[in-house]
């Protein structure tokens, strides 16, 4: 799992002025934000704005649409679960149910601990091996309740 | 030469443990003093197989799988290096039937070649395509792709050589190839195999976009959800910069094209698109009125083509091969091939390519071999979350762009899933909705409004309130949302919802005669 800078706005602004001059900035901008400090900061949504000559508003506006965007930080390992129908059909609600179950957290949080943050994801593409799921970046195919068990603790050891 | 292994490295091998069995097979040889070369491909698709492994013998590629970590000593042991007998044998690859049976076109490659290698790619074919287009030039290029008949795989099925043709009509001082790679339809993953699996024949197909209508610069929308193909196609574009196929003259020609990836964050309805430009302009993805079309002002205002991954990667096929050669294959006006996607419950999910024209029956039963579970099929979703649901009586339906429309049905993007006995109709209508509702861009009332109301009258139904009036109102924001939405998400998402309860009427507790009455 990648260990994210803490926010400080003097590196926030490199990474905005790295990508200020690429043609629709915005996305690669936060994507590369997110990628640094693991969610958008509040603070860089201005730092943003000012860069591409729009309001806070429109920042907002963009960050808040795409799912992927966070407004807070993840836990040390994310958990995504794919719930789309391929992954329906190979048992992958009952899963989804497990795994809430056993972090007793609901979708996009993260556990007390702040170990394991648990997100929804609408496919991977990994539809001829469901159910399918993504943890710290690896991919999962054919997942039972028991290798999640298994996986979970394993990343929570590590 | 050394003796060599072909590992797939598609991220559905590697969802099953292919890295695993890389480290064991690179551990088994170093501890046998055995100097092997590991060349890294794509997925040949036969998903129930893999991870799966091939070796080169004089006899031809021998393959092995499913191979897990701890059958690697073993298959050493029976001497794997020169094709020995293994329980996981499954002899050439080529012969076994569910590859046997395809007419691989777009996906001929995949699997076969090192994927990031130039010389295996020109060495099977590659660059055929953007040569020909180099030599008969733009207005020849358009008509080719034209009298293929190609038509947007991407669920619209609208002719790709029209969409050029308008394109590169349109004067203006900057045009755009845009590749849609934001594969979001549940139960398919054709774009992600070719990206990750024969990345360059992407790449050539856009340039010969590029080409033919007067573009120099092309961008492709990847998903986030797809990092190993980002990964994979990254490398390629910079593998084909340094090798003059993409940058200033390209292959030595008088044309321009260069490639850029842009990443997608997560939001469905960005695979529309217009969405999807104005996501890549850098604002919300949401949904623009047509006209104006994309082609006279997509991005940034300019003509635009927006094709899909495999859209643009048959395009060096069709151009190598001729437009005759691809017309020749199909039914009706759906020429050519489809890369059909079996998924969800099914014993044999897996890529197969092959002339349109098989029956859903013939693809679910003969080439998916029924479900994993070995229960009964009951339902099969076809083209992605937007997709009808089509019970066994349906199954004569061949699979063809209007075959299926004429059945309230759609191929969309070649997604079939299958469900067995134990599925939940109801429940399956109401994800529909509720998917609409997660991922509507929220710019026209019938997607944004509907698709909550939607879910609340199916709550409604299944706890048995009012069930009679609460389908007919059901019924009824079905056809408004059909009629009344901007695109295909609010607009088709009634189709698995009315397939579900005119098929299914059972798991909502309304009777066989009320759904029939309701047609």
């Amino acid at each position: 799992m990648p260990d994210f800078e803490t926010w400080n706005e003097q590196r926030g602004g490199e990474i905005i002025a790295a990508h200020v001059q690429e043609e629709g900035a915005a996305l690669p901008m936060l994507h590369a934000l997110q990628e640094a400090f693991g969610y958008i900061p509040r603070a860089a949504v201005p730092m943003v704005a000012s860069a591409l000559n729009v309001s806070r508003a429109e920042v907002h506006g963009i960050v808040s649409f795409y799912h992927d965007f966070r407004e807070a930080p993840p836990g040390a390992h994310v958990l995504k679960l794919c719930r789309a129908e391929a992954c329906q059909s190979m048992g992958g609600d009952a899963i989804a149910a497990a795994a809430i179950r056993q972090l007793q957290i609901g979708w996009a949080e993260t556990t007390p601990d702040g170990q394991i943050t648990l997100e929804p994801v609408f496919c991977l593409g990994l539809c001829a091996c469901a159910p399918a799921a993504m943890l710290d970046g690896k991919v999962v195919g054919r997942l039972d309740s028991t290798r999640l068990s298994t996986l979970l603790e394993n990343v929570r050891q590590a | 030469m050394k003796p060599r292994i072909y590992l797939s490295r598609d991220a559905g091998a590697l969802a099953l443990g292919a890295d695993e069995v890389e480290g064991a097979i690179l551990a088994s040889a170093r501890q046998r003093g055995l100097d092997i070369e590991i060349v890294h491909t794509g997925s040949r698709g036969l998903f129930w197989l893999e991870p799966m492994i091939e070796v080169a013998t004089s006899g031809g590629r021998i393959a092995y799988g499913p191979v897990r970590a701890g059958d690697v000593e073993s298959l050493f042991d029976a001497g794997l290096l020169d094709g020995g007998p293994h329980a996981s044998r499954l002899g050439k690859p080529e012969d076994i039937p569910f590859l046997k049976r395809q007419t691989r076109l777009t996906f001929a490659r995949c699997g076969i070649i090192d994927r990031l290698s130039l010389d295996d790619y020109r060495a099977h074919g590659g660059f055929r395509g953007l040569e020909r287009a180099i030599a008969i030039g733009p207005a020849a290029t358009v008509e080719m792709v034209v009298e293929s008949g190609l038509r947007g795989r991407g669920g619209a099925g609208f002719p790709t050589g029209i969409k050029w043709r308008t394109v590169a009509q349109t004067a203006a001082p900057r045009k755009y190839i845009v590749c849609n790679a934001d594969e979001g339809d549940s139960g398919t993953y054709a774009d992600r195999m070719i990206m990750e699996g024969d990345p360059f024949v992407l790449i050539e197909g856009m340039t010969i976009a590029g080409i033919a209508v007067g573009a120099d610069k092309g961008f492709v929308y990847i998903r986030s959800e797809y990092p190993h193909a980002i990964d994979v196609l990254s490398r390629a574009i910079t593998v084909a910069r340094r090798a003059n196929c993409l940058g200033k003259g390209i292959l030595g020609s008088r044309y321009d094209f260069d490639l850029e990836i842009r990443v997608g964050a997560g939001a469905y309805v960005c695979g529309e698109e217009t969405a999807l430009l104005d996501s890549l302009e850098g604002k919300r993805g949401v949904v623009r009125a047509k006209p104006p079309l994309p082609a006279h002002k997509g991005l940034f205002g300019l003509p635009t083509v927006v094709n899909n991954v495999i859209s643009l990667a048959t395009v060096p096929v069709i151009l190598a091969e001729g437009a005759a050669a691809y017309r020749d294959l199909g039914l009706g006006r759906s020429r050519g091939t489809m890369p059909i996607q079996l998924a969800g419950n099914v014993r044999h999910p897996g890529l197969f390519e092959a002339a349109f024209g098989l029956t859903l029956g013939e693809i679910v039963d003969d080439i998916g071999a029924g479900t994993a579970s070995g229960r009964p099929v009951r339902a099969v979703q076809v083209g992605g979350p937007l997709g009808a649901y089509f019970p066994r009586a349906l199954f004569d339906t061949p699979f063809d762009y209007e075959a299926f429309a004429a059945r309230n049905g759609l191929i969309g993007h070649g997604g079939v899933v299958v469900f067995d006995d134990t599925v939940d109709m109801a429940r399956q209508a109401r994800f529909a909705m509720e998917f609409c509702a997660i991922e509507s861009c929220g710019k026209c009332t019938p997607c944004r409004i509907g698709s909550t109301r939607g879910v609340e009258v199916i709550d409604r139904i299944i706890r048995g309130e009012k069930r009679a009036e609460n389908h007919t109102l059901l019924t009824d924001l079905c056809e408004t949302m059909r009629l009344g939405s901007l695109c295909a998400l609010g607009g088709f998402v009634p189709y698995p919802v009315t397939s579900s309860l005119t098929y299914f009427p059972e798991d909502f507790g309304l009777t066989a005669p009320l759904a029939s009455a309701a047609d």
